[in-house]
């Protein structure tokens, strides 16, 4: 466990050294205030236009991080040839997965604490209200669906060849799952034999995140919090794809030749 | 026991193509090094140097054959306890700083905190780089990231020390500190095992040589023997790889 630490560390410190963080976080703040300084049709209720966009951009900005951060962590380490001296530690491929896959989700999980600590201090200057339970909740299940999207994207760095790749690959499909992802199994409806089969198949195989991108909605229209019973259940089962994806990883990675 | 014993090694790896063809990087290949010696594995490129390292630091499974590091299977992780391994051209986390770099691999190595703290000040000390130790990697020179690196493989104080071409890339002075550290360690009891193409530096440092051409060893012994009735080691290497000047003497 102390070695899954030592390289999770690694990979935090990398991203706060990095600018891609503060360049995010800098483009979301000052959109979400030109956008919250003007109020174009007079709409007493524009706040919750100004709390969809800025939650939007949270999204956007968290995933970009999430799946270039990660991305970039195995080809690197071969292209440095940092792997080398690593592996000839008495660290396994398997400790190293985990904690590339640990650091990289920490790393999420602490901008998203600043995401959302800017979103609620802009929310709050409009709202006048702190609706803390119902930030949690949707940072919480926003943090558990970017674990899958990094364990997604450290398995994808193993099998494609340059991280460029790999990021606009994750990203596509990631963006399809939140967008459409909960539309196959209509689709599928509509598909004759054997496609309805395999659309369903694939409407059942893959990582459903639209709940907690969904949970967008809870803090813009101030609906009541879910049961805390839901979002348990809501994070074992993101938790197991994140789970498969991290063992896929490992196992391409250990018949991989380190250089 | 010997530190190092690699006993018909036979490495294959697969030609890339749709037919599986493979190839022998290394070939039968039987060699020890013993406690406290350096020891220097040369070889053209190509000859099967760095795939015999990689074997020996369990990045490469033999195929057929055996090594092992102090009595112990080069596949148990708990073999590369015991030594510290510097690649070629490495370039370290250009956002840490040299302290921080040994931070972190002292850390894999479950270090006590007391004792990381010593042990970073005396290696950066002895790599010359006290100075720059809250400097990040990336205003490093080649020179400075080799020595950086160098700390690293040192920094559980280990019994064997594997150095894959220790000075390339390096000027004449890189060379000389990479050189004086070796011998240094030398003293100090330790086993250095490295390849490299400067023969001068070979020649200097070296207790025992092996010479490798083509997966197949082609001598092994202490450099005064290897040397033999040639003038020099350069001029021994090139006539037991079977190289033929076409310039006259």
């Amino acid at each position: 466990m102390k070695n899954i630490f030592a390289v999770a560390g690694i990979v935090i410190k990398e991203l706060y050294r990095r600018k891609d963080f503060y360049v995010l976080f800098i483009l979301t703040v000052l959109v979400c205030l030109i956008m919250g300084s003007v109020n174009v049709f007079n709409d007493k209720h524009v706040v919750r236009y100004l709390k969809e966009l800025c939650l939007l951009l949270i999204w956007v900005s968290s995933l970009v991080i999430a799946i270039t951060t990660t991305a970039r962590q195995i080809p690197a380490e071969r292209e440095q040839r940092t792997l080398l001296p690593l592996l000839a530690k008495p660290l396994t491929r398997t400790q190293l997965i985990f904690g590339k896959f640990l650091g990289c989700w920490l790393a999420c999980g602490l901008v998203l604490i600043c995401f959302y600590i800017f979103f609620g201090a802009l929310a709050a200057s409009r709202d006048h209200a702190w609706p803390l339970l119902n930030y949690f909740q949707a940072a919480f299940l926003h943090w558990i669906a970017l674990g899958v999207v990094v364990a997604f994207a450290l398995l994808g760095s193993l099998v494609f060849a340059a991280p460029s790749s790999n990021s606009t690959i994750s990203f596509v499909i990631v963006a399809t799952i939140l967008t459409l992802g909960r539309y196959l199994d209509a689709v599928a409806l509509a598909q004759p034999e054997p496609f309805r089969s395999l659309v369903y198949a694939l409407y059942y195989a893959i990582p459903h995140l639209e709940i907690p991108f969904e949970m967008r909605n809870l803090i813009v229209h101030d609906w009541p919090l879910i049961g805390w019973n839901f979002i348990a259940l809501e994070t074992l089962y993101l938790l197991a794809y994140a789970v498969a994806f991290l063992v896929a990883a490992c196992l391409v990675f250990r018949r991989k030749p380190v250089n | 026991m010997n530190v190092i014993q690699v006993e018909s090694l036979t490495v294959c790896y697969q030609k890339p193509g749709l037919k599986r063809l493979t190839f022998d990087a290394v070939k039968q290949l039987s060699f020890e090094v013993h406690q406290g010696e350096v020891f220097g594995f040369l070889g053209p490129n190509g000859a099967g140097k760095t795939t015999t390292m990689n074997v020996l630091l369990g990045f490469v499974p033999p195929t057929r054959g055996a090594a092992s590091l102090f009595g112990i299977d080069v596949r148990q992780p708990i073999a590369r306890q015991r030594i510290g391994y510097l690649p070629e051209l490495t370039y370290y986390y250009k956002f840490l700083t040299a302290e921080e770099l040994l931070r972190f691999y002292a850390k894999i190595f479950s270090l006590p905190h007391a004792e990381t703290d010593r042990r970073i000040d005396q290696l950066l000390k002895l790599v010359e780089l006290e100075h720059a130790r809250k400097r990040p990697i990336k205003s490093y020179s080649k020179g400075m990231q080799q020595r950086v690196g160098l700390a690293q493989a040192l920094i559980n104080n280990p019994d064997l020390l594997i150095l894959d071409e220790p000075t390339s890339g390096l000027d004449p002075l890189g060379r000389m500190k990479v050189r004086e550290i070796i011998q240094r360690l030398k003293n100090e009891g330790k086993t250095v095992f490295f390849s490299s193409h400067e023969l001068g530096e070979v020649e200097t440092v070296c207790d025992r040589v092996a010479i490798i051409h083509q997966g197949e060893l082609k001598a092994v012994g202490r450099v005064n023997e290897i040397t033999g009735q040639h003038a020099s080691l350069e001029k021994a290497f090139l006539d037991i790889i079977g190289f033929q000047t076409t310039t006259a003497p």
